[in-house]
């Protein structure tokens, strides 16, 4: 139904945008694959289902001109954090909005298929059928839904221009979102320093992390692979390893949006995104800050203030 | 000594084992869901069960290596002279590449056609490849993504292999390619394996039917098409120039030296580099001759699909492994664009930037 929807707002702003960015089925049934639209012919080939994990607003501040692009409720935190930082200029982009009931981790399929090729997808309420050579299985969502789907505050955009449907509210609890986090922090140091270093010791350094990362914005200039100055070595050792993810939740502190991405692409399957929740979370407390959820918000750590309420340096 | 034999499924970690008894074994590890190459240890789970989400490249041809280290030396009766003691290592031992599928092995081949078969050999590469014995094991199916048999390979390819293995009736049938391979099979655990050999043909022949085959291996790229920039925006603007592509990749090779260096002591070290990122072509001056993502994109397909195939008989330097497709942030797919570049009918006007304007 949202897929209709969706494929007539697109023929109505097509016009007046340059370009609008969507989704269009891939290589194969299980995989989505973006497609910029700038024909009406193309329009057809848009697709909207539970595939269409990946954050599509991760291109914007790359556009030059005016473009339209279809964002889910925690895609939308990405362009609200993008305001904040100055990156994009809101008038120059046109937001769809698509209510999310939750997306698919192919991964989480691939492995709940035994890595079979796929032939066909379906879904339904709730769950995904999918055929192989061996047969059909039907899966749930939330059993092959990604983390971040699990604890969902915003299945409605909070920034759009139009919508693909009706709003619908979150029913996750607001503690479930950093119910992860809070697992690890259960654990002893020792325990925790074992289970990182197990998890990037897989790391080949290969940044789709970074790059698929919207709020990333140094990456051609990113120090773990700048040449002049050569600031960190080339080395592949789990410490280089480890150096350069601790770059990128650094500077990620109080500004990741928690879409995943950095996670959605790791092909070492190395949950990425854990670092930089437990910093947001820190955030959070210190802060009372949440990155992207309110344009008029300052990211804590663009400005200061000489008394910070929880910070206690000036009182020793 | 026999080229046929017949591995037991539980003789699978005695067979390694053993081939670890003088050699170093790199084989596909399970970490959690990943597969990935690592030397074997006892305490390592090997899994075949679906293609390693890394290539064996590595065992090889290393992600980062020391070609030499290096120490600045104050000669003591001369203080105002400094020496320089090199000590480079050629010395590797003897090693295995064990559970590849034949796209892996046939990398291999592709690297050496520029590493080894040169009148300037690289050492390094070289002396690993020479004292390594592939095993290779064929596939019973392809997985998402794979294209083997449209670049001239196939899920039961000898090519690059030593040995090549074959699921059959709880076991593996296993069959010697080259001499290095007929030393493998006198290996105690390996049964005779005659009896299996038409079975294993027949599970080849099924696997290798069932390999999609997106375009005609000698067909060829149009170049009007490979030389339209609106052709490469067009296909390579989703792409977000990482490097899970050529890092994951069975052949690509390029890489990148650099000196890292404390006070009077050093190494020289080469890692892999990738044609993806913005640095690759960057000059001291400060020009780069590949700014954009869409010639970058293009050098990467040009590289394994046109340059490589003029300089070296036709050889294509992609083994369809689809490791590139399956592992991409963003779906990008390498062999729908050669596809539209080997397109017979193949025209740059339909790709023009602005389609709108292109109607008009
Ligand atoms: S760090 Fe990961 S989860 Fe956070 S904004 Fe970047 S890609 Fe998204
Ligand atoms: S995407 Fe994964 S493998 Fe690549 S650099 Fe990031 S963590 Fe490492
Ligand atoms: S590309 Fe061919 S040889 Fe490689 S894994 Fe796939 S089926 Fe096997
Ligand atoms: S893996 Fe995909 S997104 Fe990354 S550089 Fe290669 S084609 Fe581009
Ligand atoms: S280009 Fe892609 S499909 Fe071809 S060998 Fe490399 S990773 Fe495999």
């Amino acid at each position: 139904m949202s897929t209709q929807k969706l494929k007539e707002i697109i023929k109505q702003v097509l016009p007046d945008v340059e370009t609008v960015i969507c989704w269009q089925e891939g290589y194969d049934k299980l995989n989505v694959t973006p497609i910029f639209i700038t024909s009406p012919e193309q329009v057809d080939q848009v697709v909207w289902n539970p595939l269409c994990a990946q954050n599509l607003a991760s291109y914007l501040p790359s556009q030059k001109k005016k473009v339209a692009v279809a964002v889910k409720g925690c895609d939308s935190r990405t362009i609200v954090q993008y305001m904040q930082e100055g990156l994009i200029d809101r008038n120059n982009v046109v937001i769809i909005g698509i209510p999310c009931k939750g997306t698919v981790s192919k991964k989480k399929v691939q492995k709940a298929i035994g890595n079979e090729p796929v032939e066909e997808v379906t879904f339904t309420d709730g769950s995904i059928k999918v055929k192989t050579p061996s047969g059909e299985k039907t899966l749930a969502l939330a059993d092959v839904c990604p983390t971040k789907c699990t604890s969902c505050q915003f299945p409605t955009p909070i920034v759009y221009d139009q919508l693909t449907a009706d709003a619908i509210k979150s029913d996750k609890p607001p503690e479930s979102v950093y119910a992860d986090v809070a697992e690890l922090e259960g654990k002893t140091l020792e325990e925790r320093k074992a289970y990182f270093a197990s998890q990037f010791d897989k790391c080949i350094r290969c940044y789709a992390c970074r790059n698929a990362c919207p709020m990333c914005v140094c990456q051609d200039s990113c120090i773990a692979e700048t040449r002049d100055p050569h600031w960190i070595t080339q080395k592949n050792s789990l410490d280089e390893k480890v150096m350069f993810h601790m770059i990128h939740a650094l500077h990620l502190a109080g500004r990741c949006v928690e879409c995943g991405e950095c996670e959605r692409v790791c092909p070492m399957e190395i949950p990425v995104a854990k670092l930089k929740k437990k910093i947001n979370k820190e955030m959070k407390d210190l802060f009372d800050y949440t990155p992207g959820v309110n344009p008029e918000d300052k990211p804590p750590m663009y400005t200061f203030n000489v008394d910070e309420a929880k910070i206690k340096e000036h009182k020793l | 000594m026999a080229d046929k034999g017949y591995l037991p499924k539980e003789k699978i970690k005695e067979f390694v084992e053993a081939l670890g008894k003088d050699a170093a074994v790199y084989a596909p590890c399970l970490e959690g869901d990943t597969i990935i190459f690592r030397q074997y240890t006892a305490d390592k789970e090997i899994s075949l069960d679906r293609p390693a989400n890394t290539p064996p490249k590595g065992a090889i041809y290393p992600q980062c290596e020391t070609l030499l280290s290096f120490e600045f030396k104050k000669d003591a009766a001369t203080p105002q002279k400094m020496d320089v003691e090199l000590k480079a290592n050629t010395d590797f031992p003897k090693a295995v590449v064990f559970g590849g599928r034949p796209c892996d092995a046939k990398g291999f081949t592709v690297i050496d056609r520029v590493f080894v078969n040169t009148d300037t050999a690289d050492p390094y590469y070289k002396k690993r490849r020479e004292n390594t014995t592939i095993i290779t094991k064929c596939c019973n199916s392809p997985y998402a993504g794979c294209f083997c048999v449209g670049v001239g390979g196939g899920p039961a390819s000898r090519e690059g292999s030593d040995v090549v293995m074959t699921e059959v009736d709880g076991g593996y049938y296993l069959e010697a390619v080259t001499e290095k391979g007929k030393a493998v099979m006198s290996l105690s655990m390996i049964q005779d394996g005659s009896s299996y050999e038409a079975k294993a043909k027949q599970a080849n022949e099924k696997a290798t039917g069932a390999v999609r085959n997106p375009f005609p291996a000698d067909a060829r790229i149009s170049p009007e098409l490979f030389d339209s920039g609106d052709f490469w925006g067009r296909v390579v603007d989703k792409c977000v120039s990482c490097g899970a592509c050529t890092f994951l990749c069975p052949t690509c090779y390029c890489f990148n030296i650099t000196d890292e260096q404390a006070i009077t002591t050093g190494e020289r070290i080469r890692s892999w580099d990738s044609c993806m990122f913005q640095h690759f072509t960057l000059e001291t001056s400060g020009h780069n001759p590949r700014p954009a993502k869409y010639k970058r994109f293009r050098n990467r397909v040009g590289h394994k699909f046109s340059y490589y195939p003029e300089k070296y008989d036709g050889a294509i330097a992609c083994t369809g492994c689809g490791r590139c497709i399956r592992y991409c942030p963003v779906s990008v797919d390498i062999s729908e664009i050669v596809g539209y570049l080997k397109d017979p009918k193949a025209d740059p006007k339909q790709w023009a930037a602005d389609k709108k304007d292109a109607k008009n």
